[in-house]
């Protein structure tokens, strides 16, 4: 049928780190005692960072607008719950270099009380397509899977493109991670209803939801749930299951497992017909629409040999790691290292008073044993990195060109191909750092470019300006010529004149 | 939690757990079965030369970097490695300093040289024969006939040690070891006088396949044993260390021009099994081409690298001055990697022509 590979392709390279779900699958999602304090970031999305509309002082109820969208890429930032803005200031987030961002801080009042205007939609597949893409801008929600990008624009497909087929990532490929699975075990009509909201407003007839088979209930449950709704609409919805391999939850190689076929290097996955969404986005979705919630929480999977109580918990976007850390009983004495996400691409924290964020879909608590970090040895070209590389590229040679910044070479070498995945670090037997090797590549390519462009731009500019000059010049010149020449034909004229008078005397006389 | 008790580092946060010793110890445990074979074939003097080779690796290794003020990386084997490999392509009854000369040149010449593990253009253990051969060809171009360990005719350990230091036995006579050529060495002077492949093998040489599979014939202590070899090289590639595409590849490019030059004159040109089994092919294909620091990196380099080592090895062992060309042949193709790396980069995703 149509898009669909009738068999699952697989994509090159992949690794198998070991799994450690079994942390915290079996703890139900449960709900979080209201923190002393918010912090709510206005930039959690991928795009423009929101726009403050409240001010200090202002109380606001939960779901209340606290950041406009700014711009066509970027989302709305609400309210997590109701109470007071006791400040809004920098406050250190979960960021790589420790920097930090403009923050809404919030005291709650403790009621959590919804703003009373919100109000869901009954029937949303009566809506027109468009209606439903605003709710859902208006509401804030973005990929939850960790991208972050303002989920809208993928409801919103350019006019001249088609969809063939909704994908829906509930891979969760990296290790530890549990809130997808147990999202959809607890919640799985909540899934299909989002994901029926979605296809509508995409005006597609396919969907595929794609889980790993090491979540056996969450298949099943999403199995169940398909079935139970299969008669209610001629939209197709599937379960796929997929063989374990990371990065199977990446978009493009999800993709590439399931329709066979790849997205062309720089395009979107829009380009082949194909729309992903995360499975906790689709519920994000589902509360925009029907109940005119926006996306205020979000479901974190808190884990790891390090915490002493691992857990699922829907926590308030703001919600600080220290506190979460606490309500899950603290962290062990052999305590290495904290991460926001996932152990492949997830980002060590240097201090733990950082709010959740929206793509924030675990916080790990990782020992010593767990991971260890090694003295990084030159590399000994074993070549693990291109076989575990899942877009095909050459990490070694990528990593020693960054190493020694050879900027040319670098950018020759498909750099911004790279996803990030990790596969080739976690595999590298010199435990050489190759992701942290690609971003200093990518950030020192880009500020090459902007030097390049910048640059250029300083040279157009004084060439501009010498021509302007030269033209100024020329002008002076010319107008100069041309006084003198007025001057001459003036003097001449008069002295013409000064000739011709007397006869023009004489004529007028001759008139007269 | 203070900034400071948490390590702050890039993702990914976890590691598969494998190591460059990890490899090491692995490559050397693959070599067992040969490094075995050749003391129970050349006897006492094959322990004696391959632990003299061995140590002066990696003392070699150890105060290079003492020197260069590093921690010492010796719990890494990799100079055990070279030192092995090195010794494994030395004739049964190379004199000591012969051993420690190649020794030391693989590690200083062959690696530290151009900055240590993971820089060195070529293996340092062939970089290392090669030079011995140039250098010292009298001595490495003896072949003693294997004697075996325990047999009648086998050297006393004490004999050995003597003849190894002094190059005489322990009883102050000569050895009178039984020298003939190699297989490859005997084909190439009876056939480059005109003869057959058959008058040269056949006859009172008699070279027998079964004797080259199991290795007791002429050669270097470590290359003549074809089935301790390949157990090895199954082993390595079932450990994942290597992949099939460098050994398949030098085994088609030698294997293809002999069966071609074999079916147009196969009195003039050996047949193809005899050239697997004899010389140093299988070892050179799964221990020596295969290094990962001097082969290329991607799939298509490794297969177009293997062969040309292949095709090499038998271009020299046919034509070239040298009965042996497989040391000769990797060393080669070793300086052609960083090239070969270059022009031979995966197609990557979303790159391909039915995608664009």
């Amino acid at each position: 049928m149509g898009i669909v590979a009738s068999v699952l392709k697989k994509f090159h390279g992949g690794v198998h780190p070991p799994g450690h779900k079994d942390l915290s699958e079996h703890c139900a999602i449960e709900p979080m005692p209201l923190p002393k304090r918010l912090v709510v970031p206005f930039h959690q999305h991928l795009g423009a960072p929101s726009e403050p509309v409240v001010k200090v002082g202002d109380t606001v109820f939960k779901g209340d607008l606290l950041g406009g969208a700014a711009g066509g890429i970027s989302a709305t930032v609400h309210a997590p719950t109701s109470g007071t803005i006791v400040a809004i200031e920098e406050h250190v987030v979960g960021h790589p270099s420790g920097l930090t961002m403009l923050c809404a801080i919030i005291e709650p009042d403790g009621k959590d009380q919804w703003n009373p205007q919100l109000k869901g939609v009954d029937n949303p597949l009566s809506l027109e397509p468009v209606a439903v893409r605003d709710l859902v801008k208006n509401a804030g929600v973005v990929g939850l899977g960790g991208a972050t990008f303002p989920s809208f624009v993928k409801l919103s497909p350019p006019r001249d493109k088609v969809v063939d087929l909704l994908l829906i990532n509930a891979v969760e490929c990296e290790p530890y991670l549990t809130c997808d699975a147990r999202l959809m075990e607890e919640r799985p009509k909540d899934v299909i209803e989002g994901i029926r909201i979605m296809l509508h407003a995409l005006q597609t007839k396919e969907c595929v939801i794609g889980i790993e088979d090491n979540k056996p209930k969450a298949i099943a449950a999403m199995q169940n749930a398909v079935a139970a709704e299969a008669s209610q609409s001629a939209a197709a919805i599937r379960v796929v299951v997929l063989p374990v391999m990371y990065p199977q939850g990446s978009e493009k190689q999800l993709i590439e497992v399931v329709t066979g076929r790849q997205v062309p290097s720089r395009k979107l996955p829009i380009d082949i017909g194909v729309i992903v969404h995360n499975v906790a986005t689709a519920v994000a979705v589902r509360d925009a629409v029907c109940f005119g919630h926006p996306l205020v929480s979000r479901i974190v999977t808190v884990t790891g040999k390090g915490i002493n109580r691992p857990a699922n918990i829907e926590v308030l976007i703001g919600t600080q790691v220290d506190d979460i850390i606490a309500h899950c009983g603290g962290l062990k004495p052999d305590i290495h290292k904290v991460v926001m996400g996932g152990p492949m691409m997830g980002l060590a924290l240097h201090q733990t008073n950082v709010p959740v964020v929206k793509g924030c879909s675990g916080i790990l608590a990782l020992t010593r044993g767990e991971s260890s970090e090694k003295p990084e040895h030159s590399c000994i070209r074993c070549g693990s990195c291109v076989n575990a590389c899942p877009i095909q590229l050459v990490p070694c040679s990528m990593a020693w060109f960054a190493k020694t910044e050879q900027l040319d070479q670098l950018s020759k070498a498909d750099l911004f191909d790279c996803i990030e995945c990790g596969s080739c670090a976690y595999v590298c037997p010199a435990n050489v750092p190759l992701v942290h090797y690609f971003r200093y590549g990518k950030l020192a390519l880009q500020s090459k470019d902007r030097e390049e462009k910048k640059r250029e731009l300083t040279i157009q500019r004084s060439k501009l300006r010498e021509e302007r000059l030269a033209r100024e010049k020329e002008e002076k010149e010319r107008k100069k010529e041309e006084m003198k020449a007025k001057m001459a034909a003036k003097k001449k004229s008069g002295k013409e004149a000064d000739k011709q008078n007397p006869a023009a005397e004489s004529g007028n006389e001759a008139q007269a | 939690m203070s900034p400071s008790s948490l390590l702050f580092t890039s993702s990914p946060h976890i590691h598969a757990g494998d190591s460059i010793p990890r490899i090491m110890h692995t490559v050397i445990l693959a070599l067992m079965p040969a490094t075995l074979m050749s003391v129970l074939i050349f006897g006492w003097p094959a322990l004696l030369i391959l632990v003299i080779t061995t140590a002066t690796a990696m003392l070699t290794e150890y105060l290079m970097m003492k020197i260069r003020n590093r921690p010492s990386p010796l719990g890494d084997m990799s100079a055990a490695l070279t030192g092995i490999l090195l010794a494994l392509t030395l004739p049964p009854h190379t004199p000591w300093w012969v051993c420690v000369v190649g020794g030391v040149f693989a590690i200083l010449l062959g690696k530290f040289v151009y900055g240590g593990l993971g820089f060195n253009m070529f293996n340092p253990a062939l970089i290392a024969r090669v030079f011995l051969l140039i250098s010292f060809p009298v001595e490495l171009t003896s072949w003693p006939q294997p004697t075996g360990l325990f047999g009648q005719q086998a050297l006393s350990f004490m004999d050995s040690l003597s003849l190894i230091t002094t190059g005489h036995l322990a009883s102050g006579k000569l050895a009178d070891a039984i020298s003939a050529a190699t297989p490859l060495g005997q084909y190439h002077v009876v056939v480059g006088m005109g003869k057959t492949v058959h008058e040269a093998l056949g006859g009172d040489y008699a070279f027998s396949y079964i004797s080259a599979f199991t290795g007791f014939i002429n050669g270097s202590l470590g290359e003549t044993s074809a089935i301790a070899l390949a157990l090895g090289g199954v082993y390595l590639i079932r450990k994942r260390i290597i992949s099939w595409h460098i050994p398949v590849s030098m085994f088609a490019g030698i294997l293809i021009p002999a069966t071609i030059f074999w079916i147009l004159n196969g009195s003039k040109y050996p047949d193809p099994l005899f050239h697997l089994l004899t010389g140093g092919l299988i070892l050179g294909a799964f221990f020596m081409a295969t290094d990962m620091v001097t082969s290329p990196v991607t799939p298509l380099g490794q297969i177009i690298f293997g062969a040309g080592c292949g095709l090499l090895t038998y271009i020299i062992r046919t034509w070239g001055g040298y009965p042996e060309g497989v040391s000769f042949a990797i060393v080669i193709m070793n300086a052609t990697v960083p090239l070969l790396d270059q022009y031979t980069h995966p197609v990557v995703y979303g790159k391909a022509k039915k995608n664009v």
